[in-house]
């Protein structure tokens, strides 16, 4: 919206419905934009897509790859199919795997009703979860004076990481670790009570989409998360520029 | 027995909350009666499990050799089995244990926050199993009633349609935790 004069225009087809789209817009927006429900996690808007999470996978004529509609670029006479039972099935398997991964036990979890994996887990009709679970040990760092950190509900969606570095600028979350030993970490790996690049904005915590980030002093159901102020920060600083 | 089906509730580990959501059923409870006998459970008086059940309702996990020995007896004799609430259908509470050692957790129990009678019973209480695990990952289940507990209403929902010989669809009802 920035440089209409500029913007080129695409049409292609989403689920056989004709479509126009700028050729900036991800297959992810596009879909948003015409009322078309495509599953997301790691998704946020306001920040970067990573396609992290594979919810969003479409399948696309002309490939045998599924791509992340949140990485895909609209093209020119695409045509792109966003539920079929094959994407079910395996969106429904990167579900299950993050509850096996993890020690999700949502009946005792702060975000009880407020969380975005059981809202998926119910959106997509998981009735169980088919591979047995994993049960690791994973810490709690509860050493930030406001704040708690429970590597046992992280999804890996990097929502944190993303939020405290490009609007917040502190880059006080990162990654650490590959496949199963991946963990979100604070600062140089330490407790993030002792991470001084962390400005306790709390944006963090905002933009978590489960229990793994919440207030001190929150107790089972009673996380509830604000995240309206993402798109408007954005907003307000795209319109400076 | 005069037509009726056969309908039993199992107790497995698990609270109880499951049947105690179950009972708030209330008066609806003379509905499910008038289509189905409670030939067992733990609301009723029979200390065997009967040779063939038509619907059995499971609520918990598997934790101990007990509860092991007993799913895979009702799964036998039973036609529908229903994996009722979050323990039996993800192990959920029980299996916050199952990273620590089973040593570990009777310590804690039993010695660790016991001030009196320090020891670990052996007589009666069942050994527990190295992990607690969901019902399906022992047998074969047929029906997932999600929910922490589920509420009366989708309860009810569930064995009215499988006493109409439906298969109930729950799985944007309910959900984990609800």
């Amino acid at each position: 919206m920035k440089r209409p004069f500029k913007t080129r225009v695409r049409t292609l087809k989403i689920d056989g419905i004709d479509v126009g789209a700028r050729e900036d817009e991800t297959i992810l927006e596009l879909a948003q934009e015409n009322g078309i429900f495509i599953p997301t996690l790691c998704h946020l808007e306001g920040v970067h897509d990573i396609g992290a999470c594979r919810l969003c996978l479409v399948e696309i004529k002309g490939t045998s790859k599924l791509l992340p509609a949140c990485m895909t670029y609209a093209e020119e006479g695409m045509e792109v199919i966003t539920d079929s039972e094959r994407l079910t099935a395996y969106r429904r398997q990167v579900l299950d795997l993050l509850f096996s991964e993890r020690n999700h036990v949502c009946a005792v979890c702060v975000s009880n009703g407020h969380c975005e994996l059981q809202w998926l887990a119910e959106k997509l009709g998981i009735s169980h979860v088919g591979v047995p679970y994993l049960y690791p040990q994973l810490p709690v760092d509860a050493s930030h004076s406001f704040y708690t950190l429970d590597h046992n509900r992280c999804v890996l969606c990097a929502r944190c990481v993303r939020v405290c570095d490009e609007i917040e600028g502190a880059h006080t979350w990162d990654v650490t670790g590959r496949g199963v030993e991946c963990r979100v970490i604070s600062d140089l790996n330490q407790p993030w009570g002792t991470a001084d690049s962390c400005t306790r904005c709390g944006k963090c915590v905002q933009v978590c989409p489960t229990g793994a980030l919440f207030s001190k002093g929150k107790a089972v159901a009673e996380m509830t998360k604000r995240r309206e102020f993402l798109p408007y920060l954005q907003q307000m600083r795209e319109g400076r520029r | 027995m005069n037509g009726k089906l056969k309908l039993a509730t199992v107790w497995l580990d698990g609270c109880s909350g499951c049947h105690m959501s179950f009972l708030d059923i209330d008066e609806r409870l003379l509905d499910v009666a008038a289509l189905a006998d409670l030939v067992y459970s733990p609301l009723v008086d029979a200390k065997e499990f009967p040779e063939m059940v038509d619907i059995a309702l499971i609520e918990g996990a598997v934790s101990s050799e007990d509860d092991y020995h007993k799913i895979r007896h009702v799964r036998a004799h039973t036609r529908i089995l229903v994996s009722l609430g979050d323990c039996a259908v993800t192990a959920n509470v029980p299996a916050m244990r199952n990273r620590f050692k089973v040593e570990e957790v009777l310590d804690r129990a039993y010695f660790e926050n016991a001030t009196l009678n320090q020891q670990i019973p052996v007589e009666v209480i069942p050994p527990l199993r190295k992990q607690s695990i969901p019902v399906h990952q022992v047998v074969a289940v047929d029906v997932f009633v999600p929910g922490c507990p589920p509420s009366a209403d989708i309860i009810f929902y569930a064995v009215t349609e499988l006493l109409a010989g439906r298969t109930p669809d729950l799985r944007t009802r309910t959900h984990f935790g609800a």
